[in-house]
């Protein structure tokens, strides 16, 4: 058999998914028995002409991983659909918008104010901001412009499987390498991660399926024994997929959602939101004088809580502005 | 008409776009860095929990997520005013000497071992680490893979993920140390130390011992005289983890060190229209453009930056390569922008050998993890990235939401540099509309040397474009288009 052909792009990313590629460690070797990379910017000098003269369909699998903000990330994306057969999502931001999401609660204007007017190491007395088009001395300058929302891949191109996690643990990337390699392809839009919620991996102890009290990290630290969602703190477990083999949790601290949605949900936030409300003040609701209102106060930032890496992908995914 | 593009460039972390004008004569007139991409960090923690920060902040940089994320803890101990306690801040600087061991491999022999274990000039398609694993042997590449994977392991050990970690907590960490646990760090430590002093081995035979590459190292296109910035302890050596904030002039003279908490007093950053980043450059001195001098606020940080703004190592194998580095490249500062892989190098040295110190300190395995925090209310913390000075900055109300952020990054810092650093070697290698592919790899080694993360110096908002390199003509044409591979 012919070896197979894979190519690696990020869009609007931080870098960590090719970190998540270089931790393969040694198996990144297995990788290379079965697959030639022949585009991966941040290691090879092969450059977009290069993808541009190859045939359609050339890659056998791209793994895309980073948000879609401008429209060069869109061109690279189209671009990269057409010399795949396979598109990969590859981590959060591609599957859901990321944490880089949660700048769809804000827009340009606003942003170029926080950075470049009002932070307070910056002297800009006649209030430059960048623009796309600049003249200097020696000629034009020009940059992109940016889309006033960051888009999740699949919102953009056709997206064939997805791969959870910020960044998705190697050991799912080398499964889903042997699984491609293996040319035993699950169905179309598989997520190619197990199906489990993280609670399901989580050695704690689960027994007391209510909450009277909603805590934060900052002010109390979690018995490393039970559940963390019983001991009040917002856990993302329940709604969270697993095969991150819940690895926060055992750093004794809160499960914030990377894996993407649970098996079986279509939001993860709104799912969250449903678990919650199932066991916040259960059983309190029924004793005199209980005020669900001020339970609820105790719950800070929604937005950044529940939808942390999935609000660009969310059903309502952005601040409206007027 | 003729376009000149490298599009992406490529060995780095993150994007950027390189703008080359020639005048009449074919000569380079001036070079452009711009930075097209910008994400929203500053603006959408705003409204976020602060113990949320250490765990959205690193995702400004999955390369050096570990720095973000300690960056980030330290602001909160300020913020809520307690101190970390003493297995904690012990248990801080381990992982992120474990940071330093992964992120200098990682730069040495993944994004700059090919153009020097490779060759500048060898065909673009083996200028890789596949091509550096053909030439080093296997048995050798298992060795840089399994280091590289060390730092991740001490990171993870404790951190929950290596990428993004999630332990740190203001006043404290959320996990410590079992005795097995100590035992495997000590035992990667150690041995990682090894793997260091085999690293300077190869730099010494590969590049030292090459006249060639001694030549380019101390060839013009790559000299900037700037001041130099960094961590150091109470000796003045090198530190990663905390301490003062040090800058040295030209002369390598102290010309400043202050406390974390007063950056704002000596730090500033300057906006340029055809750019996302901001510039970076010391207060006193002002902004005079791109120049360098001791008149230009302009300083550079990152491995060179910080040697040269320390008097030495903390540990004893590191100083003696310090040393060895100052005697052999003619005293500090070391204006080369070249020698910035062998600092990373020396640095290496000192991370391992460090994290041999504290995985042996008898109370690393303590139980003392969290102090108790105190109102809410402002705060700033510093460490050191990889690749420079990284500057966290929240205000809190009294419910512990994010009010502000300020972020000040290391590439921004270097960026000023960086920029001019790629001016100069185009301007010493371009001659006479003469522009090849080799050139052109040489021009990218300029600000390859920096281990720059465009990922963090566009914290601003999502989005990015590939690096890209058109030469115009004096007429402002586009000229030419040399594509590599």
């Amino acid at each position: 058999m012919s070896k197979l052909k894979f190519g690696f792009y990020w869009a609007a990313s931080c870098g960590g998914c090719e970190i998540a590629v270089l931790d393969m460690d040694e198996a990144l070797l297995e990788v290379l028995d079965v697959a030639d990379v022949v585009f991966w910017p941040v290691a090879m000098d092969i450059k977009y002409k290069d993808v541009e003269a190859m045939e359609d369909g050339y890659m056998d699998v791209v793994f895309f991983n980073g948000a879609v903000r401008n429209s060069e990330q869109e061109h690279l994306a189209k671009l990269l659909r057409k010399k795949a057969k396979y598109m990969v999502a590859f981590g959060s931001c591609a599957y859901t918008g990321g944490i880089p999401g949660l700048a769809n609660v804000s827009n340009r204007e606003e942003i170029f104010d926080v950075v470049y007017l009002k932070s307070p190491s910056t002297v800009n007395p006649k209030k430059i901001v960048p623009r796309t088009e600049v003249e200097v001395p020696e000629g034009e300058l020009t940059l992109p412009v940016f889309y006033d929302v960051v888009k999740p891949l699949d919102r953009v191109v056709d997206v064939d499987y997805y791969l959870p996690g910020c960044p998705p643990p190697s050991s799912l990337v080398l499964d889903a390498v042997r699984v491609i390699a293996s040319g035993q392809l699950p169905a179309k839009g598989s997520v190619l991660a197990p199906e489990l919620s993280v609670c399901d991996e989580c050695p704690r102890k689960k027994e007391n399926k209510q909450i009277t009290e909603i805590k934060r990290i900052v002010d109390h630290t979690p018995d490393p024994d039970k559940c963390l969602l019983e001991q009040g703190f917002i856990c993302m477990g329940p709604a969270t997929r697993g095969g991150c083999g819940a690895r926060c949790i055992n750093a004794n601290m809160p499960c914030t959602g990377c894996g993407g949605p649970c098996p079986g949900a279509i939001e993860q936030g709104s799912a969250m939101i449903s678990a919650l409300s199932t066991i916040l003040g259960l059983a309190a609701e029924k004793e005199e004088g209980f005020d669900f209102e001020e339970l609820l106060t105790q719950l800070k930032d929604p937005v950044g809580t529940f939808y942390k890496y999935s609000l660009a992908g969310s059903i309502i995914n952005r601040k409206v502005k007027r | 008409m003729k376009i000149v593009t490298i599009d992406p460039i490529t060995r780095l972390e993150g994007h950027g776009k390189i703008d080359i004008f020639l005048n009449e004569d074919g000569n380079v007139e001036n070079a452009y860095l711009q930075i097209p991409e910008l994400r929203g960090f500053e603006r959408f923690c705003e409204g976020r929990k602060a113990e949320d920060m250490p765990i959205i902040t690193p995702r400004i940089c999955g390369v050096c997520p570990v720095a973000h994320h300690l960056a980030s803890t330290k602001t909160l101990d300020a913020a809520y005013g307690v101190e970390p306690t003493e297995t904690a801040s012990k248990l801080r600087e381990l992982m992120n000497c474990g940071y330093f061991i992964y992120d200098h491999t990682l730069h040495f022999y993944f994004l700059a071992a090919p153009d020097f274990v490779v060759g500048p000039d060898a065909p673009p398609s083996e200028r890789n680490i596949f091509g550096v694993l053909k030439k080093v042997g296997l048995d050798v590449g298992r060795e840089i893979i399994k280091h590289r994977a060390y730092g991740q392991r001490i990171t993870e050990t404790f951190g929950g993920k290596a990428t993004h970690p999630t332990c740190g907590v203001p006043g404290g960490i959320s996990k410590g140390l079992n005795e097995e646990e100590r035992q495997s760090i000590e035992d990667m430590a150690r041995s990682s130390v090894e793997f260091a002093k085999f690293s300077l081995g190869i730099f010494n035979d590969v590049v030292l011992s090459n006249q060639d590459y001694v030549d380019l190292i101390l060839s013009d296109p790559y000299q900037l005289k700037t001041y130099n910035m960094g961590i150091v302890d109470d000796n003045n050596h090198v530190n990663f983890y905390g301490g003062d904030i040090r800058v040295t002039d030209q002369q390598g003279k102290e010309y400043v060190k202050f406390g974390e908490q007063d950056y704002l007093d000596h730090v500033c950053e300057h906006v340029e229209p055809w750019t996302y980043s901001k510039f970076t450059y010391l207060k006193d001195v002002g902004w005079d453009g791109f120049t360098d001098g001791p008149r230009s606020g302009v300083f550079r940080v990152g491995p060179l930056g910080r040697l040269n703004a320390a008097d030495g190592m903390a540990t004893p194998q590191a100083d003696e390569e310090y040393k060895r580095m100052y005697k052999t490249l003619g005293g500090r500062p070391i204006q080369s922008t070249l020698a910035f892989h062998w600092a990373r190098l020396v640095e290496l040295l000192y991370a391992a050998e460090r994290a041999v110190e504290l995985a042996t300190d008898p109370g690393i395995t303590g139980t003392d993890l969290r102090n108790p925090v105190g109102e809410p209310g402002e705060g700033v913390g510093v460490v050191e990235a990889a690749r420079g000075t990284l500057i966290h900055h929240y205000k809190l109300d009294q419910e512990g939401i994010i009010k502000k952020v300020n972020l000040v990054v290391a590439t921004t810092m270097n960026y000023a540099d960086i920029c001019m650093s790629i001016r100069d070697a185009a301007k010493g290698l371009i001659k006479d509309n003469n522009v090849n592919e080799g050139l052109l790899n040489m021009v990218e080694m300029a600000f390859r040397a920096y281990d720059p993360c465009f990922g963090c110096s566009t914290h601003s908002l999502p989005g990015e474009a590939p690096l890209k390199v058109n030469i115009y003509d004096y007429r402002k044409r586009l000229i030419e288009t040399v594509q590599r591979g």
